[in-house]
């Protein structure tokens, strides 16, 4: 029928376009490989970078501290009973323990800093821990707490910039009364010495020059401006002449001010905290924070050089060298943050955990759940199998689409106008966030229901009814089993959406800080409860730089819970999975 | 339509001398304001099987689904005239589809097992039913209907393995005894082997060969050549009239009408 030379035209025609549809295919198939690429090494960077972030939150340095649990200070009234314990001084306790740690620490601001190695709350705890167990009044009990959360990123070498160098020349240690001079018989204090002297010239360049940028920009201002400005040069010019003369030291000695870094010798468990340093670099002057019994040692000692200065940071030097003693002497170690898993939240961020908004989290998605799946899946039903199609059901479709597709915190409000207002279920409970999150989660659950029953194929329920079975017994016994891995599916992505929600909850009250964990029971229900995501948001607004480890580290729990929920849902799917 | 009419009385007498099983007169069937079937009036034949021939879309497998009201279940379809059972009138908002479709089973044109065992396939029906009221009772349903489907000797050692992993044609013969597994009066089939392959399609025109001894077995077909096989009374459907009905050999040798010797001899559809 066709002549060949047409067969050879359309031969021609097709080979002509080949290339270019090849070309084509081959760039949409690259395009896809780069975004498959692209996706994966973000979410690589952001679980990755959470992940790096969270790590310092899973270790947790404590101080097993002994203490001696006098009956007078912790059971005033001597019957052993808890409210004789809770009128003891446990404060007192924790302090006395800490003084006979530290037998030389003396004078009240020296005090003070000691007694801030650890929260004040730990008192609370011991009290309870007494309280639990009465037989230990009266004894020398070791009490483990955490380290105060500054003090525990300076040991993760997150707070300051330090090094030490290890020497071992000679040293000489003439202790006074208020200052304690070393000697070394090499000049060990040289190097650190030139560094010092060396910040300070250059600080002094850099404000000699500030000085004279502002002389030049003199000649291009108003009168007002220039006065201003020389002023300002006069200032820096100043600033940098003391900067100099101090560079030079001062009866053959330079002195080390809070704004320079922190130069501490350690020997034998002592330590003293430069002042001054002989310009010779041999030796110099400092406080003794820890004393040292001898005065003379050849053995190794230890030169500790913060390079972060004490004015700038939140820690002082002596809580610093504390803390390496009590490293040391093996007073504090470092364990598993079970802080972190066990407590709920707290204002101390080495006492707060996730246990609270776990649970909250926990009881929220119960209600949740007993709530929007029966409805949801069987509004579904009603409407794909038994409904008439007509103007008012297609009205509510179109309605339960545009649900999908509202944003959550609208849920809020109407959880606040009803459950609230009208029904004055309390503010901030699981039971509430439940509602409100069902009502959040129903439209998922109604689509991807009707979805899975519309993916059934006809000839299943024609089957059904040529033997005879009613309409309901055709999409109980046939359709639904059918349908029930997608709806599964479907039902527990809609749940992990809302385990993973905020909005709606901050609306409602659920953002209180909670001390206490809400109990897994039925009680817990009406307990004033808060949520993972929004313990998240919390801890990320605080201002103690240790709650960001902590709030990745719950961002990582959050993650992990709503991944096996998904990872739940596909297994789910794979093992009821039917062909047909 | 008064020639459609004419032509309706005309072949509305009781052919031969068989026991009428279905009697339907003046039906018509409309999908929303489209009319798909124009006052078919016919007399059905019991222990015999009825074919229903005609192009595409001329309203066979429509006319089908109103013997077991299974147009019920399509939104907008209206189903009047009369039609009847054993003198019994079907097409009543009183009278249970569900009972109704107990006793006229339906074959579809793919086969549709359920995802379930080849056992529970068969036993569905009665167990809704209750038919059975002890398991051995079931079990006999069960077996009883495979062997009249000609399949027991194929599956009686696999009873629990899945019926979706039959073949295409061992799948149909399983449908046709889920159908028999309730005892029905009646058997419907839309297109019964157009899936199947020649050997299958043979096996399952055998077995419906045999099945006449005990049901009225109405089905709609493609092949002309299976109609002239398996039937005894032929039916022919053009645009939603029925054109012409008779006993399958006058059909096929001796057509009244035109447009019936056009189809047969494949001058049109």
């Amino acid at each position: 029928m066709t002549e060949p030379s047409k067969k050879a035209a359309t031969r021609e025609i097709v080979e002509r376009n080949l290339p270019a549809r090849y070309r084509s295919e081959s760039r949409f198939r690259t395009a896809g490989i780069v975004a498959i690429i692209v996706s994966v090494i973000i979410l690589v960077l952001l679980i990755g970078s959470i992940g790096l972030k969270s790590l310092p939150a899973y270790t947790a340095w404590q101080i097993h501290l002994p203490v001696a649990l006098d009956q007078a200070l912790v059971d005033p009234e001597g019957d052993s009973s808890e409210a004789s314990i809770r009128q003891g001084s446990f404060g007192r306790v924790l302090q006395n323990g800490m003084r006979e740690t530290f037998p030389d620490v003396s004078g009240r601001s020296n005090m003070r800093s000691l007694f801030q190695l650890y929260t004040s709350l730990n008192s609370t705890r011991l009290m309870d821990q007494v309280i639990a167990d009465p037989g230990l009044i009266g004894s020398d009990y070791v009490f483990t707490m955490p380290l105060g959360d500054d003090l525990d990123l300076y040991l993760k070498g997150m707070l300051v910039e330090d090094r030490s160098v290890e020497m071992n020349g000679v040293l000489e240690i003439e202790a006074g009364r208020r200052r304690t001079n070393i000697q070394s018989q090499s000049a060990d204090f040289a190097i650190v010495l030139a560094e010092l002297q060396q910040m300070m010239i250059d600080e002094a360049l850099s404000l000699e020059s500030r000085a004279a940028a502002n002389r030049t920009l003199m000649a291009s201002v108003d009168a007002e401006e220039a006065d201003r400005l020389n002023e300002e040069a006069a200032r820096f010019d100043q600033r940098a002449q003391v900067l100099r003369t101090d560079a030079a030291g001062e009866n053959g000695q330079l002195e080390l001010s809070d704004d320079l870094p922190s130069v501490i010798v350690e020997f034998r468990g002592g330590a003293i905290r430069m002042n001054r340093l002989d310009l010779n670099g041999q030796g110099g002057s400092g406080e003794s924070i820890l004393s040292i019994a001898e005065n003379r040692s050849d053995e190794a000692w230890t030169l500790y050089v913060v390079d972060t200065p004490q004015a700038r940071r939140r820690i002082p030097d002596n809580q610093l060298i504390w803390t390496r003693a009590l490293v040391e002497r093996g007073i504090v170690t470092q364990a598993f943050n079970h802080y972190f898993f066990a407590n709920a939240d707290s204002r101390e961020p080495e006492l707060a955990g996730i246990r609270g908004a776990l649970n909250g989290s926990i009881l929220t998605l119960i209600v949740t759940l007993l709530l929007s799946i029966p409805v949801g899946i069987a509004t579904a039903i009603y409407l794909e199998e038994f409904a008439p199609k007509n103007k008012f059901t297609d009205l509510i479709e179109v309605n339960i689409n545009n649900l999908a597709a509202v944003p959550s915190i609208i849920f809020g409000l109407l959880g606040v106008a009803i459950f609230i207002d009208v029904f004055s279920l309390p503010r901030g409970t699981p039971v509430l966030g439940g509602l409100v999150l069902s009502l959040m989660t129903l439209p998922t659950i109604i689509i991807a229901t009707r979805a899975s029953l519309k993916a059934v194929p006809p000839s299943i329920r024609q089957a059904a009814l040529g033997v005879g079975a009613s309409r309901t017994q055709s999409v109980f016994h046939h359709v639904l089993p059918l349908a029930t891995p997608g709806i599964l599916t479907g039902s527990i992505i809609g749940l992990s959406r809302a385990l993973g929600e905020t909005a709606p909850l901050l609306m409602i009250g659920m953002v209180a800080f909670i001390a206490d964990a809400p109990k897994l029971s039925l009680e817990g229900f009406t307990e004033p409860a808060t949520v993972l995501p929004v313990q998240i948001y919390l801890w990320y607004s605080a201002a103690e730089r240790a709650f960001e480890p902590r709030a990745a580290a719950a961002i990582i729990v959050l993650l992990t819970l709503i991944i096996s929920f998904n990872a739940v849902a596909v297994y789910l799917r794979r093992k009821f999975e039917r062909r047909w | 339509m008064t020639t459609a009419q004419a032509q309706a009385t005309l072949y509305h007498d009781i052919p031969e001398a068989r026991d009428v099983k279905v009697a339907i007169a003046g039906v018509d069937v409309h999908y929303g304001d489209k009319q798909a079937l124009f006052d078919v009036s016919m007399q059905i034949p019991d222990r015999s099987v009825t074919a229903f021939i005609g192009p595409s879309g001329c309203g066979k497998s429509t006319f089908l689904r109103c013997v077991n009201r299974m147009n019920d279940t399509i939104d907008g379809a209206v189903v009047t005239g009369s039609l009847k059972i054993d003198g019994t009138e079907i097409n009543d908002k009183t009278i249970d589809p569900v009972v109704l479709r107990a006793s006229v089973g339906m074959v579809f044109q793919k086969p549709n097992p359920f995802p379930k065992s080849i056992y529970d396939n068969v036993a569905y029906g009665p167990k809704i039913h209750g038919l059975a009221a002890t398991r051995e009772e079931l079990d006999g349903i069960v077996e009883q209907s495979l062997v009249k489907a000609g399949l027991w000797g194929e599956v009686s050692d696999r009873l629990t393995d899945p019926g979706t992993s039959l073949s295409g044609g061992q799948q149909q013969r399983l449908v046709i005894a889920r159908a028999i597994a309730v005892n029905p009066e009646v058997i419907l089939m839309d297109e019964p082997c157009s899936a199947l392959d020649p050997i299958a399609t043979a096996k399952v025109e055998e077995l419906i060969d045999e099945l006449r001894e005990n049901y009225c077995i109405i089905m709609v077909t493609h092949s002309m050549a299976q109609a002239a096989r398996v039937s005894q009374m032929t039916a022919f459907f053009h645009l939603g009239n029925l054109v012409e009905y008779g006993p399958t050999e006058e059909i096929f040798t001796n057509p009244r009408e035109r447009r019936t010797q056009d189809y047969i001899t494949g001058r049109f559809g």
